[in-house]
């Protein structure tokens, strides 16, 4: 071996201590959801034969469907709402940029650092008075419109030639067509990082939801892990069931499009 | 520098820069727009509204009706001025819970922050070292536990955690320790089983950051600081360092604000407990609120304390980044 390559086995055995760390509790949590609750107690870590048993218990003591159902549509519908608002609203910053539309970004860029904590209780009471508790809108319209996701679009419309829009706009397009027709499909791995980040959110939102969804039959998956946690269960086995069942979308959507995830962020830093 | 969630590289020159500097832009004579540079103004300012519409609807107006509510007490919808005005306020200095949960969350953010960073940065290196083999698995892996809801997690972790849980099995069976140890309902080991779940699920994300940012840096100056004879680590601080700062001052203060309004885990993980000392104080702001009889009088008043809290430590945050050396 040469030098060089000693001077790496260092840095191999960091990462693969990171990687063994970074997996080791999905994997506990996989292997769980296969082991009956005592199983799990005795720290079982080989899969085992119990899936469907587990799966059984889970849906005959909890409303999984139901949760499923809420947290799907909520998380679907501020995702294509999201992508909608704040992709137009980018765009128009850059593409249509002026000295008052920078002010006005600048302006909106303070939202980051305001703490959800200091808007929580008005946003409860405002929704309470329009009679909007329990209700989809109430759940996701704090989360359609973030500046965050707008300057991700801006920056992403730096890069977009004006050349094009001149054309398109000899050519008699219309504004809104050129938007829609000729910028958006340009921009694919940006509306992937875009809806990533958006719809893993939303998905694992706990607080907001919990506030607002007073009732119980409106409740989303992570409001009945939490629930089952609270409850006490004793079936250990179904629990990480549901915890892997709710694990499971937001790791394949994240799987399929982290290449644009990270391509999006680089773009966002640069 | 200016604010680091604005970076206003390759913008026209007259743009006024965002953030730090607000100088009042002078004005040049108007030249007049045509009718279709107007229209198309107004185009874009009609894409503009609704996501800038919802956004002060959700965000600045209800800041500002939390500043009202601050100053008015009651029990559930029956609310009215507080005499003196400041009467929550100075119900918070004699808050022994606030005061718990405050100091709990500093500890978080004291011991857990930087630990991340620090953990995140040499993970970025190592992945973007040229050299490096199976980069997509590395970052894959490691970036997995940011695919995990917070609430999913925290009940894995009180799962490994448990008195009988997987931690204990594994650690007497290696011989580490003798007896199983309560780890969620002692203090100490209970507040460091959240700094780990905060660090296991937070890491990766930051290094994404980290690596991306890493990858922006002009290769040439790297290049310049070899040819002057610098060595691995010089070249790091004193070439990419410097060219890093922006993304770990903003790092840095996604994470403290964070880290000010955690409450998935606190709920989750521990429930607060042993006796309210693992509580964070956005936990403790939820139980004002929602629990009982709810008090939104002065849980507008903590929330107030806890925005004042990441606005002055973001404020610090920007002044330390900022600073020329």
């Amino acid at each position: 071996m040469t030098r060089t390559t000693l001077r790496r086995i260092p840095a191999y055995v960091f990462l693969s201590v990171a990687v063994v760390l970074s997996v080791f509790p999905l994997y506990f949590m996989a292997v769980s959801a296969t082991n009956t609750s005592n199983d799990v107690v005795a720290s079982k870590l080989l899969p085992g034969g119990h899936l469907v048993e587990n799966f059984q218990t889970l849906v005959s003591s909890q409303p999984l469907w139901s949760a499923s159902y809420h947290s799907a549509v909520n998380a679907i519908a501020t995702t294509v709402l999201a992508l909608i608002l704040c992709s137009i609203a980018g765009y128009a910053f850059e593409i249509y940029h002026s000295r008052a539309k920078d002010s006005v970004m600048a302006f909106l860029l303070l939202a980051i650092m305001i703490p959800f904590a200091a808007t929580m209780i008005p946003l409860f009471r405002l929704f309470a008075d329009l009679g909007m508790v329990n209700s989809t809108l109430a759940v996701i319209l704090p989360l359609v419109a973030t500046p965050f996701l707008i300057l991700l679009f801006r920056q992403a419309s730096r890069s977009f030639p004006h050349e094009i829009i001149e054309a398109a706009r000899l050519d008699g397009l219309g504004e809104v067509s050129i938007f829609a027709r000729i910028y958006l499909p340009t921009m694919k791995p940006t509306l992937a990082a875009a809806g990533v980040i958006t719809f893993l959110f939303s998905w694992n939102n706990f607080l907001w939801p919990k506030v607002i969804l007073v009732d119980n039959a409106y409740q989303t998956l992570p409001m009945l892990l939490s629930n089952m946690r609270a409850g006490y269960v004793t079936d250990y086995g179904s629990l990480m069931l549901a915890v892997l069942i709710v694990s499971v979308p937001t790791m394949v959507v994240f799987l399929a499009l982290q290449r644009h995830f990270a391509e999006g962020v680089t773009g966002a830093i640069k | 520098m200016s604010a680091p969630t604005a970076p206003t590289e390759g913008r026209a020159p007259d743009a006024p820069p965002q953030g730090t500097k607000k100088s009042r832009p002078t004005r040049l004579p108007k030249t007049p727009l045509s009718a279709i540079q107007r229209r198309r103004s107004l185009t874009g300012w009609a894409f503009i509204v609704p996501a800038a519409f919802i956004i002060v609807l959700v965000n600045f107006w209800p800041m500002f009706e939390a500043l009202l509510l601050s100053f008015q007490t009651g029990r559930g919808t029956q609310l009215s001025w507080a005499d003196p005005l400041l009467l929550n306020y100075q119900r918070l200095f004699q808050d022994e819970t606030f005061r718990l949960t405050l100091a709990t969350t500093f500890i978080y953010l004291i011991i857990q922050v930087p630990i991340m960073l620090v953990l995140a940065m040499v993970l970025a290196n190592l992945l973007n070292a040229p050299w490096l083999k199976y980069k997509g698995f590395w970052r894959t892996a490691i970036f997995l536990p940011c695919a995990v809801g917070l609430v999913s997690y925290s009940l894995v972790f009180r799962q490994m955690f448990a008195t009988d849980g997987l931690a204990n099995d594994l650690l007497i069976n290696f011989g580490i320790l003798d007896d199983p140890v309560n780890w969620l309902g002692q203090t100490g080991t209970a507040r460091m089983v959240i700094i780990l779940g905060l660090l296991w699920r937070w890491t990766g994300y930051n290094m994404i950051f980290f690596l991306a940012a890493l990858q922006n840096i002009d290769r040439s100056t790297l290049e310049a600081a070899r040819v002057d004879g610098a060595n691995g680590f010089k070249t790091f601080w004193y070439v990419t360092m410097p060219q890093l700062k922006p993304i770990i001052l903003l790092c840095a203060i996604l994470s403290t604000n964070g880290t000010l309004q955690m409450f998935d885990e606190s709920y989750n993980l521990t429930n607060g407990g042993p006796g309210n000392t693992t509580m964070t104080v956005s936990h403790y702001l939820y139980n004002v609120s929602f629990r009982n009889s709810p008090n939104f009088g002065y849980a507008a008043a903590i929330s107030y304390a806890i925005l004042i809290i990441v606005a002055v430590l973001a404020a610090i945050q920007m002044k330390v980044g900022d600073k020329r050396d």
